[in-house]
């Protein structure tokens, strides 16, 4: 029951947070939400058992991907400007 | 607004065909013949502690391969399109307007990318006997440079070295993969090593040692990414 709830709560963060990061209107917080939507399906991952995926998705998905956007960002600013 | 109708109506077409899906569905109550398999061989057959891993690297082993090849080609593709504009001058430009890092920062990476290097060579090194692996192990590690770099922007990574250590992996995963051809049952058969104690460091055979190699591959792999990012940020000064 307790295990339900949780996976069902982390998803519904998941979601809001996906929306943010296609919605917002400011880059820098799309890229940060899409960070956190990797940390929190990581926790998903670990919840249903596949800590390797975890492992994956915790160090790709909210680490090296959100810094390799924000390097893309700074060089497309900087192209525009 | 009519186009954004047709959107949705196709969406919801989209939707409309998965309900059989749905309906058909009903989950197994007892394991496929061939995750029993893995189950009931991954010990004996394989020695490995962790099942996935002997699936991965055993029993899928030529998939494996294949991933390690695509993020080879992305790898190249990316430093092959990202040129880096070698000049003195601007490098140093670049340098002058970036702010300085703080000293909480450099402090906090000097202390952790030693431990963060540490823990990724723990876990492709222990990859048999516990969860994780060499990719896991080698994107632990490009985290750890990912820190170094946004500490210290003006660090120089030997692009030498990281070719080195990447191709010679590489090398090495597919000659080891080819020796069990020769020598043992097949492609990548991980009895070329003895199987040793179950659930000791040097056991399952050859899986400890592809993994580290994969490891180290993934590692470089990543790490030259970003590396190549961080150095083609000097290109727009220009």
């Amino acid at each position: 029951m307790l295990y339900t709830i949780s996976t069902l709560i982390l998803s519904l963060i998941v979601l809001v947070l996906a929306v943010i990061a296609i919605i917002h209107k400011n880059i820098t917080v799309a890229i940060i939400a899409m960070g956190t939507v990797g940390l929190f399906t990581s926790v998903i991952f670990l919840l249903l058992a596949a800590p390797d995926v975890a492992m994956t998705e915790a160090a790709i998905g909210s680490g090296l991907t959100t810094v390799i956007f924000f390097y893309v960002l700074n060089k497309i600013k900087n192209h525009d400007a | 607004m009519l186009k954004k109708g047709l959107i949705l109506a196709i969406l919801i077409g989209f939707s409309l065909m998965f309900i059989p899906l749905i309906q058909n569905f009903h989950g197994n109550d007892k394991l496929s013949d061939l995750a029993k398999y893995y189950t009931e061989n991954a010990e004996h057959g394989a020695g490995a502690a962790n099942i996935v891993t002997a699936i991965v690297i055993t029993y899928r082993g030529l998939d494996t391969l294949g991933e390690v090849v695509i993020l080879f080609l992305t790898a190249s593709v990316i430093g092959f399109f990202l040129k880096i504009s070698k000049s003195e001058k601007d490098e140093t430009l670049r340098f002058s307007k970036l702010r300085k890092t703080s000293e909480l920062l450099e402090t906090a990476t000097k202390a952790l990318v030693p431990t963060i290097f540490m823990f990724g060579v723990y876990i492709f090194i222990n990859g048999h006997l516990t969860p994780g692996g060499g990719f896991q192990g080698g994107a632990v590690i490009a985290t750890g440079f990912v820190l170094m770099l946004l500490a210290n922007p003006q660090f120089k990574v030997n692009h030498k070295v990281i070719e080195y250590i990447e191709s010679l992996s590489g090398f090495s995963f597919a000659i080891l993969g080819a020796l069990g051809a020769i020598i043992g049952l097949g492609f990548l058969d991980n009895k070329i090593l003895p199987l040793g104690t179950f659930g000791e460091l040097l056991s399952a055979g050859i899986i400890p040692v592809i993994y580290s190699f994969i490891g180290l591959k993934v590692g470089a792999e990543l790490s030259g990414i970003v590396e190549t990012l961080s150095e083609n940020q000097s290109e727009i000064e220009i």
